[in-house]
C-alpha cells in the first residue's frame, strides 16, 4: 500500500518537473540560440536552423563574429555611452529622489502634502505621451540660446540624463521603505541636535541597503535599454547608446552571425549580472507591487 | 504633533526641491505643453511663428464619414457588374474630391466598406494610417492585457509550490524582463524569418513537413499576432513576480482553514486565493496596459508598421510625426488621444475591479 503511493508521488513530482522544464525551455531558447549563433560563420548559422545543432556550440566554432562586430563600428564606443548614461542617471537619481522622500516622510514643511499627491500622479502618465513635447524642451534648452536655429540640447549626455533623474516609483519606493523605519529613531537624533542633513545621512541613508538596491535595479534596467528617446535625440554616433546603435548596426549589415554577437555583447553582462544578484532583481520587480 | 524638531519648511524644499524641479520641468510642463500643443501648429524648426489651430489636428487625425453608394445601373436599370460578378460603384474619388454636395467628405479615404444588400456603405477616415494604428493597438492591447495577466499567474502558482530546485525555474521565466526588448525584437525577428527561422523549422519537423513555411511578419494576416506573441513572451516573467508577491500576502491560515474545510483545490482558489488577490489584480491590469498602449520597440525594429500597415501603433505615429517630420503638434496630438486612451481604460479596469459593497 505504501509502496503504490510512494510511486504515485513519484510519478506526480516528475510529472510536475517535466511541465516545468517545458516551460523553461520556452523561456531559454531563444537566448541559447543567440549565443551559440554569435560563436558560427553565418552559413553554418542558417543551416544549423533546420536541426537541434543551433542550440549546440558545434561545428566551426570561433569568435570571429565579436571582432568583426568591433571592427565594423564603434561597438566599444556604444557601450561606453551606455554606461555612462546609465551609471550616471542611477547614482544621481538614488540621491535625489531619496532626499526628496526624506522630506516627504520625516519633515513637516508646508506644501508636502501637494508636491507628494503630484509627484504620484506622474506615475499614470507614461512616458511615451510626453515624449514629443519633451523633445521640443530639450531642443530649446538651456534656453539661454540666441535668437535663430538652435539644437539646445539634442545630442549629448545630459539630454539623456537629467529628464530621467528624478521619477516617481523611485521616490514612491523610498517613501514606502522610509515609513516603515522607526520615527522614533529619527526624532532622538534630533533632539541630541542633529542637523537634517546628518539625520539622512548618519541615520536614515545606512539603513536604506535594501531599497537603495531595488530602485538602483530597476532604473538600471530601464536606462540601458532605454530606445525611444535617444533614438530621437541623439543623431550623432559619439553620443549613441547600445539600443540605437544595435538598430543602426542591424541595417548596416544583415550579417546574422555579427548581429548575434553584438546582441550577446551587450546582453551577457545583464545576464550574468542577473543570474549573480537574481534575488535582489526579482525583490526589486515584486515591491513595485506593494501597493494595496 | 508638529515640533520644532520635525518642522521645516525651508529644509523641507531644499531636499524635496530638485526632484520635484525635475518632475515639474520633464514630467508636468511637457504634459501640458502636450495639451497646448495640440492647439497649434508647432514644428520643431520652423521660419514661421506658432500659430492657434483650434481643433483642426483632432479632425485631421479623428474625422471619419459614411457614404453610402448605389451600385451603377445601365439604361435598362439592370446593375453592371465587374469581371467576378461583383456590382460594381461609382468611383470614391468623386465624392471626397472637390465635390460640392460633399464638404465633410473632402480629402478623405476609404477605411473599410461593407455591403448591404445591392448598396455599400463606406466607413471613410481623414487619417486612414492613423485609425490603423488606433485599432491595432487596441487589438494589442485587449489580446495582451488578458492573456499575459493571465500566463503570468499561472505560471505565479506553478512557482509558489514548495518544491525542490523551484529557485532556478522561477529565475529562468523572469530572466527575458531583464534582456532589452531591442535586443529581444531583433532576435525574434530572425526567429520569425520566413526561409530559415527556427519557427517555421520547429513547425515543419513537429508536422513533418505538412506546415508551410510563413513570413510571419511578412505577412499581414500574422504581422501583429508574432508581436504580440514575443511580447508576452518577454514580459510575462514581471508580472509574475508581482503576482508571486501578491499570493505570499495572503495569510497561511487561510490555506489551513480551506484544508480543514475540505475545500478542493478549484475552491481554495476561487474563494481564498482570488479574493487575496484582488489589489493584485487592478495593479498587474493597469501596469500591462499602460505597457501595451505604449508599444514602439518591437514595432520600430521588427516591422517598421508594416505589412499594409497591419502593425502600425498610435506611439509609433506619434515618433513618425513628431521626430520623423518633425511635426511636434501632430506628435503632441495623438500623445494627447493616447494619454486620454490609457486614462479611461485604467479608470474602467479600476472600476470593473471595484470591491463590490
Amino acid at each position: 500500500m505504501a509502496q503504490i503511493s510512494g510511486d504515485n508521488h513519484g510519478l506526480r513530482l516528475a510529472v510536475r518537473y517535466t511541465v516545468l522544464g517545458l516551460i523553461a525551455l520556452i523561456f531559454v531558447f531563444p537566448l541559447v540560440f543567440m549565443l551559440m549563433s554569435s560563436l558560427k560563420p553565418d552559413a553554418q548559422l542558417l543551416s544549423d536552423t533546420r536541426s537541434l545543432r543551433a542550440f549546440l556550440p558545434v561545428g566551426d566554432i570561433s569568435l570571429d563574429n565579436y571582432f568583426d562586430a568591433f571592427r565594423r563600428a564603434p561597438v566599444g564606443l556604444f557601450i561606453f555611452n551606455s554606461v555612462i548614461v546609465t551609471g550616471v542617471t542611477v547614482a544621481l537619481s538614488l540621491l535625489i529622489c531619496s532626499a526628496a522622500a526624506f522630506a516627504f516622510v520625516f519633515i513637516d514643511w508646508r506644501g508636502r502634502d501637494l508636491v507628494l499627491a503630484l509627484i504620484l500622479a506622474t506615475l499614470i502618465v507614461p512616458f511615451e505621451t510626453i515624449a514629443i513635447p519633451l523633445l521640443l524642451i530639450a531642443s530649446k534648452l538651456p534656453w539661454l540660446g540666441l535668437e535663430g536655429l538652435t539644437y539646445g540640447w539634442l545630442n549629448s549626455y545630459q539630454v539623456q540624463i537629467i529628464p530621467f533623474v528624478a521619477d516617481g516609483l523611485t521616490i514612491f519606493l523610498f517613501v514606502q521603505y522610509f515609513k516603515d523605519l522607526p520615527g522614533e529613531l529619527i526624532e532622538a537624533a534630533r533632539v541630541e541636535g542633529a542637523s537634517w542633513w546628518q539625520v539622512y545621512r548618519r541615520v536614515v541613508m545606512p539603513l536604506a541597503g535594501p531599497v537603495l538596491a531595488t530602485a538602483a535595479i530597476l532604473k538600471f534596467l530601464v536606462m540601458y535599454n532605454q530606445y525611444l528617446w535617444p533614438l530621437m535625440v541623439v543623431q550623432e554616433e559619439r553620443y549613441r547608446p547600445v539600443m540605437v546603435g544595435l538598430q543602426y548596426f542591424f541595417q548596416l549589415n544583415r550579417a546574422w552571425g555579427e548581429i548575434m554577437a553584438y546582441l550577446s555583447l551587450i546582453t551577457v553582462p545583464v545576464l550574468a549580472f542577473y543570474l549573480f544578484l537574481q534575488r535582489a532583481f526579482i525583490a526589486s520587480i515584486a515591491s513595485t507591487g506593494v501597493k494595496g | 504633533m508638529a515640533s520644532k524638531f520635525t518642522r521645516s519648511n525651508s529644509t523641507g524644499w531644499m531636499m524635496a526641491g530638485p526632484a520635484a524641479a525635475l518632475m515639474a520641468l520633464f514630467i508636468v510642463l511637457p504634459f501640458i505643453f502636450a495639451i497646448g500643443l495640440s492647439f497649434t501648429n508647432q514644428r520643431l524648426i520652423s521660419p514661421n511663428p506658432t500659430q492657434f489651430v483650434g481643433l483642426s489636428n483632432y479632425s485631421q487625425l479623428l474625422g471619419v464619414g459614411l457614404l453610402t453608394l448605389e451600385p451603377e445601373r445601365d439604361d435598362a436599370g439592370a446593375i453592371v457588374r465587374e469581371a467576378d460578378g461583383s456590382p460594381a460603384y461609382p468611383a470614391l474619388r468623386g465624392y471626397t474630391r472637390n465635390n460640392e454636395d460633399y464638404p465633410q467628405l473632402d480629402g478623405m479615404r476609404e477605411w473599410f466598406s461593407v455591403s448591404l444588400g445591392d448598396s455599400r456603405t463606406y466607413v471613410l477616415a481623414r487619417d486612414v494610417v492613423f485609425m490603423k494604428a488606433v485599432v491595432n493597438t487596441v487589438i494589442f492591447v485587449l489580446v495582451v492585457a488578458p492573456v499575459q495577466g493571465g500566463l503570468a499567474l499561472v505560471l505565479a502558482l506553478l512557482i509558489n509550490q514548495r518544491l525542490r530546485g523551484i529557485n532556478v525555474f522561477r529565475a529562468i521565466y523572469f530572466m527575458p524582463v531583464v534582456v532589452s526588448i531591442v535586443v529581444v525584437s531583433l532576435l525574434w525577428r530572425f526567429i520569425y524569418d520566413g526561409q530559415s527561422g527556427l519557427l517555421n523549422n520547429l513547425l515543419g519537423a513537429l508536422t513533418f513537413g505538412a506546415f508551410p513555411r510563413i513570413d510571419w511578419l511578412g505577412n499581414p494576416s500574422t504581422a501583429l499576432g508574432a508581436i504580440i506573441a514575443m511580447s508576452i513572451w518577454q514580459a510575462v516573467g514581471f508580472h509574475m513576480v508581482i503576482w508571486l508577491s501578491g499570493l505570499q500576502t495572503i495569510s497561511p491560515s487561510l490555506y489551513e482553514a480551506a484544508a480543514i474545510e475540505g475545500a478542493s483545490k478549484w475552491q481554495t482558489f476561487r474563494y481564498v486565493t482570488w479574493p487575496g488577490l484582488r489589489n493584485t489584480a487592478v495593479l498587474v491590469l493597469i501596469v500591462i496596459t499602460m505597457q501595451a498602449f505604449a508599444l514602439f520597440a518591437q514595432i520600430d525594429v521588427m516591422t517598421s508598421g508594416g505589412p499594409l500597415d497591419s502593425t502600425q501603433t498610435i506611439v509609433f505615429q506619434a515618433v513618425e510625426r513628431g521626430y520623423g517630420k518633425q511635426d511636434i503638434s501632430g506628435g503632441s496630438t495623438i500623445s494627447v488621444i493616447l494619454f486620454v486612451f490609457v486614462l479611461a481604460i485604467s479608470l474602467l479596469q479600476r472600476w470593473l475591479t471595484r470591491e463590490k459593497k
